[in-house]
């Protein structure tokens, strides 16, 4: 590891002034992607600044028919929080598959929004659920905050603060864990909204990242069971293709996780 | 004391060190003013240096110095070495490449050390490692051993023209040798005339193994008598010290005592020697400081030896009985860039002579040729050569039957070897076994007779279930010194030594030559001691690995310590109750044939006379009243040469659910019965097979070190990439049972147990995947995705 400044800000407003005077400065959260990248010398920022202990970032909340999760909340909060448990159980589902019990309890939900692996679970809930990012200058919409692999719409120093789920009627992630990381191979979210519009996000796949599954939404739309996506064809052109898994399989994985969700629904 | 002896489950006494952190192993080690080592690694999996700039590393903060392989050269400092001469069926000597501990002019694979710097803190050897420059002529990279072999593969080591035995004049560049075993022209009648003759190509494919603690070196060096102390992750402390001092000419053999403390785990890969061990010893010599090197995860993917990784063609013949004719196998071993210390025995006496398996098969030829690559040197994983040998024969037997048509148990059954000792025409000749009765356990307690119902139930959930057996056979503790193991090409005994010290208290020390790296040989030896004497086994203490204490040993791997290591304290402990009872009959006034030892105490048969073992050993020490024909003390040694190797065996049942969806392998039920003869500790050895067979079912379903074809990149190397078996990955349901058929080849009856899951395991699952699946065509690791695409182009052809 190359030599860095650790920084410990006591507030958003601080951490921003951190990293704007810093030469080469990253934020940290749980650190599960950056400090093993420093570890092995292909990064080397000059600051890091934490902003894993602000209580401005912490904590859950429903209201009003929104859960509304702080940035450094972790995987294991998020999972173990009996008010998501109880409003969008798919979600806290889905936290308790990330990693293991080691990377839950350090990795964060802002941290893996920002840093958008495109084997990441959280953006397949965030998008299929049409989520809302609030950062220290604005809020995003899920449809346009994941812009490409490991790439967002946040812009350089742009903190998340929160994000706010709109509790659905019904929803459901599927998982197919890539067996040696254990991150997504294709992992499919599917929620049905209290207005009964289908989102459908996938994870893991895509070439450009989480995407939302348009062809699968139609299908859905006019009938919501497993059954009609059967007929959805999946175009491999723009999946992701590596040693774990093929586009083709892939391709084959989006249908197979899409339907498994919807029958999870039920 | 029964309960701590031969034959029970006595829990480890190890463990409570390792899981309270109580441990020391090498990156434990700290020494005042140690100085540390980080190596300059090749980016390339093949090329030229044109140079090497050392000029702004050296001016780095904190740098002692940095080694070069030209430096070790001009120092005296020899090669690494292979220990096992294997020849060609031509008669020529096997084609070693010079391996420099840091490279002189060329890098043949990815990760192979260069440059050694050495600074006062881990870290300032990282700066400067990062600012040595060397300039490379990148040049075209081999990674496949069947490429390797083609006309127009880059040439890995420049050899001198050969002599006129090869066809065209020389050997294909990246051979290593072209080795036979068996009568290959009577094999290619057997087959020639059979009624059916059953043909399979398969790969085995390459694996990491990745024990649990990276290897370590920390090297000392005292000027004032030229005296080294290395601690290292080793399996073999002594013969690592042979081979540092009378092949590598790095220590004086009488001045270097190499401690091996707590070791997590080898698998096979801490055998050998290693560039390391090499280069911190020249330089903690150099800087007249203690030196330092641990190595990362990402270094262990690169450095330590791999495994397996061949390439086979093999055809069996059958009668129209169905017994077995004749088998042939053709077999490409990849052995990487440079020959590591055992790996030319590995894809040779190691796996053709296990090619028989438990089957009398009259003719039998295997042809094997080794060959360069840029990868990683192959070397010993836990079976070495002998999962390779079973895979192949298991999977071609399995495949035949569903050819035939006939049963799978059956035409094992009827090619059975069932009168011993066996001769098989491939070398080893087995001293004992029930293959049958194997079998007929394994078949029972895997309800193999109910299997269609079971298939039929997973049907309705969607699920595909299959069957697969595997009958293995082993090979353990290499072999015999004598004779066979000197004639087959052996640089090395494979004895072992033990001491048993008798305290004047009564508290025993067993120092023997072996090394646990995760075995429970703590626990094990001590059972063995405290059985003959029938005291608690607290009161008996196992010291290994440490070459000042113990005085030989040949260390621990091919599942040797239990024929050799157990035998060898045997052996001592045989000597000293020989004494113990003279001078118990001395103190007891009576006939040394007249006392029994039981509980720790020495007793004159039919009389209440007795004396304790404190009694015994404290008349040994004080030599108050004892006669003059008995020396003092009760401290004796013993080395035990096998006569022969031993062979355990097994019959694995692996039953599993594929999910059609997916391709997604559970592997819902796994049975093993095991015959490794006697058995000291039923609970360890258990656990070795347990461990084993989740190793096998990591090769089988997980495992595969991958490279780029094109780069020789290793792109599985690390675990978010390589993966390896998990808790939840275990077989659903775990049943294990013992046959014990007793070796005659050793003095405790016992066989070995550490490598059988592994090597009897891959086949069993395969077999149960292509059973479920209906096609042969699936290769290691069966990934989802493999047997997902099986499944489509099943679908469509049918």
């Amino acid at each position: 590891m190359y030599q860095t400044r650790y920084h410990r800000p006591g507030s958003v407003a601080e951490a921003a002034e951190l990293l704007s005077k810093a030469e080469d400065g990253r934020y940290v959260a749980g650190g599960h992607t950056l400090i093993p990248t420093m570890k092995h010398r292909l990064a080397g920022p000059s600051d890091l600044v934490d902003l894993s202990r602000l209580s401005e970032l912490k904590g859950i909340s429903e209201k009003g028919g929104t859960v509304t999760i702080g940035a450094a909340t972790t995987h294991y909060e998020v999972a173990s929080s009996d008010a998501v448990r109880k409003a969008i159980p798919a979600l806290a589902a889905l936290a308790g598959m990330i990693g293991d019990p080691a990377v839950r309890n350090r990795g964060t939900i802002g941290g893996s929004l920002a840093n958008n692996d495109p084997g990441a679970d959280y953006p397949a809930a965030v998008l299929g659920l049409g989520a809302t990012i609030h950062t220290d200058k604005r809020k995003i919409e899920a449809d346009d905050f994941f812009t490409g692999l490991f790439t967002t719409a946040l812009e350089e120093g742009e903190i998340i603060v929160k994000v706010s789920f709109p509790v659905p009627k019904k929803a459901a992630y599927e998982k197919f864990h890539s067996a040696a990381s254990r991150y997504a191979l294709t992992g499919v979210f599917v929620a049905s909204a209290k207005d009964g519009a289908v989102r459908v996000a996938v994870t893991g796949a895509g070439a450009n990242g989480v995407f939302r599954a348009a062809d699968i939404e139609k299908a859905l739309s006019g009938k919501a069971s497993s059954d009609a996506i059967d007929a959805v064809s999946i175009d491999p052109s723009g999946l992701l293709s590596d040693i774990h898994g093929s586009a083709e399989y892939r391709a084959n994985l989006v249908k197979v996780m899409a339907k498994r969700a919807v029958d999870a629904i039920g | 004391m029964a309960n701590d002896g031969i034959g029970a489950s006595v829990p480890r006494k190890e463990d409570r060190r390792f899981t309270t952190g109580q441990g020391t192993y090498t990156g434990d080690v700290n020494l005042a003013g140690q100085l540390h080592a980080v190596f300059v690694r090749s980016p390339h999996a093949h090329a030229h240096i044109k140079s090497v700039d050392l000029s702004e590393a050296s001016k780095m903060p904190g740098v002692v110095a940095i080694h070069t392989g030209e430096e070790l050269e001009a120092g005296g400092i020899n090669h690494l070495i292979c220990g096992w001469a294997i020849t060609s069926k031509n008669g020529s000597g096997m084609r070693m490449g010079p391996y420099p501990p840091l490279a002189i002019g060329k890098v043949r694979f990815v990760g192979q050390p260069i440059v050694a710097v050495v600074a006062r803190s881990r870290d300032q050897a990282e700066d400067a490692a990062e600012a040595v420059q060397i300039d490379y002529e990148t040049l075209p990279a081999v990674t496949n051993p069947v490429d390797a072999l083609k006309p127009d593969a880059p040439a890995i080591h420049e050899f001198e023209a050969d002599s006129s035995v090869w066809e065209h004049g020389r050997a294909p560049s990246n051979l290593i040798f072209d080795w036979e075993l068996g009568d290959a022209a009577a094999t290619d009648n057997a087959i020639k005339s059979a009624k059916h003759v059953v043909k399979i190509d398969l790969v085995n494919n390459r694996v990491v193994p990745s024990a649990m603690e990276a290897r370590a070196v920390v090297a000392d060096y005292r000027s004032s008598d030229g005296h080294f102390t290395l601690w290292n992750t080793t399996q073999n402390p002594h013969l690592l010290r042979v081979v540092l001092s009378a092949f590598i000419n790095v220590a004086p053999e009488h001045k270097l005592r190499i401690i091996a403390p707590d070791v997590g785990g080898g698998f096979g890969s801490k055998i050998f020697t290693y560039s390391e061990e090499v280069v911190c010893l020249w330089a903690a010599k150099q800087a007249g400081k203690p030196v330092k090197w641990v190595s990362g995860r990402n270094e262990a993917f690169l450095t330590d030896a791999h495994g397996r990784d061949h390439v086979t063609t093999a055809e069996i013949a059958f009668d129209d009985d169905y017994r077995m004719l004749g088998l042939k196998v053709d077999t490409i071993a990849n052995l990487g860039g440079y020959m590591s210390l055992f790996a030319s025995l590995i894809p040779t006496y190691l796996y053709a002579p296990l090619l028989s398996g438990q089957y009398v098969i009259p003719n039998i030829h295997v042809n094997v040729r080794a060959v360069y690559t840029n990868t990683v040197p192959v070397d010993a994983v836990r079976g070495a050569g002998r999962p390779e040998a079973t895979y192949v024969l298991e999977r071609l037997i399995e495949k035949a039957a569903r050819e035939l048509g006939v049963d799978r148990a059956e035409l094992r059954r009827k090619n059975f070897v069932r009168e011993f000792p066996y001769q098989t025409p491939v070398l080893w000749k087995y001293d004992s076994g029930n293959y049958d009765g194997l079998l007929t356990k394994a078949l029972a307690a895997s309800k193999w007779d109910d299997f269609e119902a079971r298939k039929a139930e997973a049907a309705k959930r969607g699920k595909l279930r299959g069957i697969g057996l595997s009958c293995y056979i082993e090979a353990c503790g290499v072999a015999p010194s004598s004779a066979e193991g000197g004639a087959l090409g052996a640089g090395v005994g494979v004895w072992e030594m033990a001491e048993i010290k008798v305290n004047p208290v009564g508290t025993v020390e067993v120092l023997v030559g072996t090394l646990g790296h995760g075995q429970g040989h703590e626990t094990t030896y001590a059972q063995i001691a405290a059985d003959r004497f029938g005291i608690p086994i607290d009161s008996v203490s196992v010291i290994e690995g440490d070459t000042d204490k113990v005085q030989q040993g040949m260390g621990t791997y091919g599942s040797r310590t239990a024929g050799n290591g157990t035998s060898a304290v045997y052996r001592a402990l045989d000597k000293i109750e020989a004494k113990a009872k003279k001078i118990a009959a001395h103190l007891l006034e009576a006939s040394e044939e007249d006392i029994t030892i039981a509980n720790g105490e020495f007793s004159v048969s039919g009389t209440d006379r007795k004396v304790t073992l404190t009694d015994v050993s404290l008349a040994a020490y004080t030599f108050h009243k004892l006669p003059k024909d008995i020396e003092p003390g009760l401290d004796e040694k013993a080395y035990f040469d096998p006569t022969d190797l031993t062979y355990p065996a097994g019959a694995f049942v692996c039953e599993v659910e594929i999910d059609p969806a997916t391709g997604t392998t559970e592997v819902v039920q796994f049975t093993a019965v095991d015959d490794f003869g006697n058995v000291i500790n039923p609970m360890i050895v258990e656990g070795q097979v347990h461990g084993g067979v989740m190793h096998g079912l990591g090769q089988a379903l997980l495992e595969e070190a991958k490279y780029d074809p094109g780069s020789g990149q290793l792109i599985a190397g690390s675990y978010m990439d390589y993966c390896m078996p998990r808790a939840h990955d275990l077989p659903k349901s775990f049943d294990h049972a013992f046959q014990k058929t007793p070796t005659p080849n050793n003095p405790l009856g016992l066989k070995g147990c550490g490598e059988a899951g592994a090597i009897g395991s891959p086949p069993a699952i395969i077999n149960a995947i292509t059973d479920a699946l209906g096609t042969e065509d699936i290769s290691m690791p069966a990934t989802p995705e493999k047997i997902w695409r099986a499944l489509q182009s099943a679908g469509q052809n049918a």
